[in-house]
């Protein structure tokens, strides 16, 4: 699995957008994984809620400490990833599949621009071009 | 961020941990290494196999002289006059107010001569109070930055470490203590740890800590043996209910509450001796217990509620990997610490149900 996917769009805060039709797929990236260590606890907001871009949509616990996590976009939550509520350990293992965390129902598409490029977010995080596979 | 610190100390291991590709972080004024491969795999491997610590930012306190076990018994809670040559015991280093000032344990090396391990934040505290109370015909030794400490933990430790020595570690008894050497080198070995586990301290100089690392590694790599770092260390030692100076205790706690009135002999004179079996008569105002946490990990500060209503603080907390459970120690008024009794932890403002529980959360199994 490629460490940053060619097919999505990024937060300085290291989650990911998968966008699709107007809803879109949240998750934490694999840097960000690999930051927080085994993820042992995850919060996510209820489907219906609203989630605001660069708020808090909820958080991320690992052994070590809890982080929150950032709406990379504005909308109401349609999905959340009971799995991952399960079996938090998901956000190690699949960080960019079964350990996605939220779907939102984009409120403005424009926002989309505001976030970061893969080789943006490749060069974020000090990963060269190209060198995005491991 | 993390800023550089000049001031940070390296163990003789530091380029070890490096090469193993640690994180590492600032600990008690070392830079020490977090994890390796990560938390959770780190502690399975001890439960079910073996992990080798790098402790030597722990502090080595010698005292030598024909009355140095009796100035100890007068310095730490529990029955140190009572100690044989090759015996350790576990005890506190108490104040007048009755409070901890440390948590050590004492090993009786020969006839006359004593080690004192502390933890490594106190090591500057510890000996000045030492030397306040050191008698005249005792001499002491300060050996922390010149002695190293291998831990080597887990039920394959026994197997693993025999095979580097001399020593007859396999019939050693826990808390017992011999001398032998470890890889060629001298070297103090212990039957004592901090994990729930069985398993060695091994202490040698500095300049024999990579050699005695790199034989214990390469030796348990059939085992599956792990380099283990203090994030694992934490949590093994909470799920096997042994507390942390500076998070479960310290100079505002004393022993009764601690849950560590078994470590203090009430029957000999010790520093604070009076106020601590003062407060066990009457019962402590408040107690150390064991929660278990539904839906959040409680961490270090966190406040206990009950009814709606902070009742108490949490001194540790963690995500519990053998006994897959968010666990947790606090502080509760006595008339709330039965097991069974449902408290709460506030995480971000909301209140998570949280179960008083027996503990260790973790015992061996015979």
């Amino acid at each position: 699995m490629s460490s940053v996917p060619d097919d999505l769009k990024y937060s300085k805060e290291h989650e990911w957008v998968r966008s699709d039709s107007g809803v879109v797929t949240i998750g934490i990236t694999h840097f960000a994984q690999e930051q927080l260590g085994d993820v042992v606890f995850v919060e996510l907001p209820e489907k219906g809620a609203t989630v605001r871009q660069f708020s808090s949509l909820g958080v991320v616990e690992s052994v070590k400490a809890a982080s929150d996590i950032y709406a990379p976009i504005s909308g109401e939550v349609v999905e959340r990833n009971v799995k991952v509520i399960e079996k938090p350990e998901l956000v190690n293992s699949a960080p960019y599949g079964d350990g996605w965390l939220i779907k939102v129902r984009l409120a403005d598409k424009g926002e989309l621009a505001q976030l970061l490029s893969p080789a943006d977010y490749r060069s974020h995080i000090g990963e060269t071009a190209g060198a995005g596979g491991d | 961020m993390a800023t550089e610190t000049p001031t940070l100390r390296r163990t003789p291991l530091f380029e070890k941990h490096e090469a193993l590709g640690a994180k590492i972080v600032p600990f008690a004024g070392y830079e020490m290494p977090i994890q390796y491969e990560g938390i959770v795999a780190e502690h399975r491997a001890v439960r079910g196999r073996a992990g080798l610590f790098d402790l030597s930012h722990m502090g080595e306190f010698f005292f030598k002289g024909r009355t140095a076990g009796a100035m100890l018994d007068r310095l730490v809670s529990s029955d140190i006059a009572g100690l044989a040559v090759g015996e350790a015991r576990y005890g506190l280093l108490t104040n007048e107010r009755g409070t901890i000032v440390d948590d050590v344990i004492v090993y009786r090396i020969s006839d006359d001569e004593y080690m004192v391990v502390v933890n490594a934040a106190n090591i500057a505290k510890d000996r000045a109070h030492v030397l306040a109370h050191l008698g005249q015909d005792v001499a002491f030794d300060d050996r922390s930055f010149g002695t190293a400490l291998v831990a080597i933990q887990g039920p394959r430790a026994p197997e693993i470490l025999a095979s580097q020595t001399s020593a007859d570690v396999t019939s050693l008894p826990s808390f017992g203590v011999t001398q032998g050497r470890v890889a060629g080198a001298r070297a103090t070995l212990a039957r004592t740890g901090y994990t729930g586990e069985d398993g060695f301290e091994v202490f040698v100089a500095n300049a024999d800590a990579a050699k005695v690392w790199d034989a214990l590694l390469g030796a348990g790599r059939d085992a599956g043996i792990k380099p283990i770092g203090l994030g694992a260390r934490d949590t093994l030692r909470l799920e096997a209910r042994f507390s942390l100076y500076g998070n479960d205790i310290d100079e505002t706690t004393n022993p009764i509450e601690a849950g560590l009135g078994w470590t203090c002999k009430l029957d000999k004179e010790f520093t604070g001796r009076d106020v601590i079996a003062a407060k066990k008569a009457a019962g402590p105002k408040r107690k150390i217990v064991g929660l278990v946490v539904d839906g959040g990990v409680a961490r270090h500060g966190h406040e206990v509620t009950a009814a709606g209503e902070v009742v108490g603080q949490v001194t540790s907390g963690t995500y519990g990997p053998t006994v897959e459970k968010n666990i947790a120690l606090a502080y509760v008024p006595t008339p709330l610490s039965k097991a069974g009794t449902v408290l709460a932890i506030r995480i971000r403002g909301k209140d998570v149900p949280a179960t008083v529980v027996k503990t260790p959360f973790y015992r061996r199994p015979e």
